[in-house]
């Protein structure tokens, strides 16, 4: 092996400039894919932690039926307390639940006394939901960023609908919503803050106390339409969902059962079809680093068999068997492709730690200057590197196979 | 006993169009330390008939054996590793490859053809490389080297997995009248001490003299035998020893 590894390194450089230019190729593509993946897997971690750090949570559980019914936001499908005190028992058990955050949801009437429009309320406990969201309290534009924003008798108003009615911090609204039984109920509250909307514009959830919420719909059992979860770890959110499960005794079944569901963000937030897409994409962009593999790789050793038939002539006169012959061949794609790999890898490390140096900034949603932080994961770079090497090594086999087989006579003779 | 025994070879190569007869009935026997060549113009069938004996290529009809196998059965596998352990080649244009020096060219056929160890292949390169003279210039490439260096370089390469045969075709079609002459008498030399068996084909009539017996072909056809001269030869057995002795 040692042999022929020497033979093949050895006619690399005899053709340095072509040798030199297969490498370079390959190491482009080796390292626009790790960088590519990086920057996009730091864009892609950060949106998704800002969607369930700002207002999913990572995890969600709801009464069976409830997600399916959620724009009708259904009284009737909320969580009776004995469901609520099985559910916190069970995500109080699973070690890798930080906080989790109890909400009561309704849709509802929102006037200033001069105009009404429809709102999305959502009762919750401050303490709770801003430690299950922490980066709720960075949504907070005007008004207080604290959990006294959410004291009883106070709201949090959606920027969209604040500045439709010209609603400020310090002014009085009114909130009224029908309860599951049909009747009608009011309160006033005093706009405590407003909230930007965690991915753009649009966005009609306000946030009140939960007690307050309560009172409204008249509830005298804490009833619960949903619970928001914040894990330790969010890579590991379909492990966590599945011991909440478990801890449920939800048993197999994935998500229903016994009348409670558990959601993670991917299932209920629209994002997820994003996130999905910048995987295809990466993916799409790794189809293109083994297309330039393989033509880049391809080309050359047919170069090279074509340019060495005598050569091959001569070793399969003397006595080299075939499968040598289509080793040595392939030995040389394999030594390309590492070449290419290390130098790949080599450089695109080197740029993901200067564009780390270069702190360059983005925008997401209302979130601005937002630091780009490209990280890559080992694996990345193992799985980037073994496909290079892999496809070079297969885009040599034809052409190996082609000089193995070539008749020593016939290859003598090639002028 | 002959080393190679061929009977009644027909070798007809086909194209669509037209059908050429490169040898018509050929039937020799050559002895083992033979130093013969293959005399005859271009088109003769002098390449075809080293072929044939080579391995390289199988006859349309006849029979052949070399080394007391029937070479015609063998598969493409099996021929090679014939030629690698009984056949030595030296070919006109020297093939030596490009990118190994001197001693990686002749050490390629024990690393790549019998798979020898480090040791004892070091020792039969240095001893293969003596023999032809090319010691000193053991690390040069083969850009770094003359044409009759090379051609001692292809020698030694032939010569180091001690072979039965050499084959050498047009050996020295591509050196000067002095160097044609010293290659020639580099193989005479080779063949006294080793009694390998050398058959080189030739069109040269300024080398032809050196060959012991003479075979001349004209289309095809094997026309006459002439033997000059008979060296002695040493038994089979006693190569190793002698190219040991060197």
């Amino acid at each position: 092996m040692f042999n022929l590894a020497k033979i093949a390194l050895r006619n690399l450089r005899r053709y340095k400039r072509r040798s030199l230019l297969t490498v370079s190729l390959i190491a482009f593509g080796v390292v626009f894919v790790l960088v590519f993946v990086a920057v996009t897997a730091s864009i892609k971690n950060f949106m998704i932690a800002q969607i369930t750090d700002s207002y999913l949570g990572a995890v969600q559980i709801h009464r069976g039926g409830y997600v399916a019914s959620i724009e009708s936001l259904p009284l009737n499908l909320n969580l009776a307390p004995d469901a609520v005190s099985q559910i916190e028992r069970a995500v109080v058990s699973v070690k890798e639940i930080e906080a989790y955050s109890e909400r009561i949801k309704f849709g509802a009437l929102f006037s200033n006394f001069t105009e009404t429009t429809n709102i999305r309320i959502n009762g919750v406990y401050p303490e709770k939901e801003f430690a299950a969201l922490p980066q709720m309290l960075s949504r907070i534009s005007a008004g207080e960023r604290s959990v006294r924003a959410l004291e009883k008798g106070k709201i949090l108003v959606p920027k969209l609908l604040a500045q439709g009615f010209g609603a400020k911090v310090g002014d009085t609204v009114v909130v009224v919503a029908t309860n599951k039984d049909g009747s009608v109920n009011g309160k006033t509250f005093l706009v405590s803050g407003i909230l930007e909307s965690a991915t753009g514009p649009g966005g009609r959830d306000g946030y009140i106390n939960f007690d307050d919420a309560r009172e409204i719909l008249r509830m005298s059992d804490k009833e619960v339409s949903e619970i928001a979860v914040r894990i330790r770890s969010l890579p590991q959110v379909e492990e966590v969902a599945q011991s909440i499960q478990s801890a449920l005794g939800l048993g197999e079944k994935k998500q229903k059962g016994g009348g409670i569901e558990v959601h993670t963000w991917s299932q209920l937030s629209p994002f997820a079809t994003i996130a999905n897409m910048i995987d295809v994409m990466t993916f799409f962009i790794k189809l293109m680093l083994i297309a330039i593999v393989l033509i880049s790789i391809l080309n050359v050793m047919i170069m090279a068999v074509y340019e060495r038939v005598r050569e091959i002539g001569t070793i399969a006169a003397i006595g080299t068997l075939p499968r040598k012959i289509l080793s040595l061949f392939l030995v040389e794609g394999f030594c390309l492709g590492l070449t290419g790999a290390l130098v790949g890898v080599v450089f695109g490390l080197m740029i993901i730690f200067g564009l780390n140096l270069a702190k360059i900034t983005f925008n997401f949603g209302q979130a601005t200057g937002l630091i780009l932080a490209p990280t890559i994961a080992p694996m990345e770079v193992v799985t980037a590197s073994l496909l290079v090497i892999i496809v070079s090594v297969l885009a040599s086999l034809q052409p190996a196979y082609k000089a193995s087989r070539m008749e020593p006579i016939d290859a003598l003779r090639h002028l | 006993m002959s080393l190679i025994a061929a009977s009644n070879l027909v070798k007809t190569y086909r194209t669509e169009a037209i059908e050429v007869k490169a040898l018509q009935g050929v039937s020799f026997d050559i002895a083992a330390g033979s130093f013969l060549a293959f005399v005859g113009p271009s088109g003769s069938g002098k390449t075809t008939l080293l072929n044939l004996v080579g391995c390289l290529d199988k006859p349309t009809s006849g029979s052949l054996q070399v080394a007391g196998v029937d070479v015609l059965n063998l598969t493409r596998r099996q021929a090679a590793e014939f030629r690698g352990r009984n056949i030595g080649f030296i070919f006109q244009s020297f093939n030596l490859i490009a990118v190994l020096t001197a001693f990686e060219n002749v050490e390629y056929p024990l690393v790549m053809v019998q798979e020898l160890r480090p040791a004892e292949r070091r020792e039969r390169v240095l001893e293969a490389l003596k023999a032809v003279g090319m010691l000193e210039q053991k690390n040069q490439m083969p850009e770094q080297l003359s044409g009759g260096q090379k051609q001692r370089v292809a020698i030694a390469r032939a010569l180091v997995t001690q072979p039965q045969l050499v084959l050498a075709d047009e050996p020295t079609a591509n050196l000067d009248h002095e160097t044609a002459y010293m290659i020639l008498r580099l193989m005479k030399q080779m063949r006294d001490h080793f009694g390998i068996t050398f058959i080189f084909s030739t069109h040269d009539t300024r080398i032809i003299g050196e060959a012991e017996i003479i075979y001349t072909l004209e289309d095809g056809c094997l026309l006459r035998r002439e033997e000059r001269e008979r060296a002695n030869v040493q038994s089979g057995e006693d190569r190793a020893a002698k190219l040991k002795a060197l």
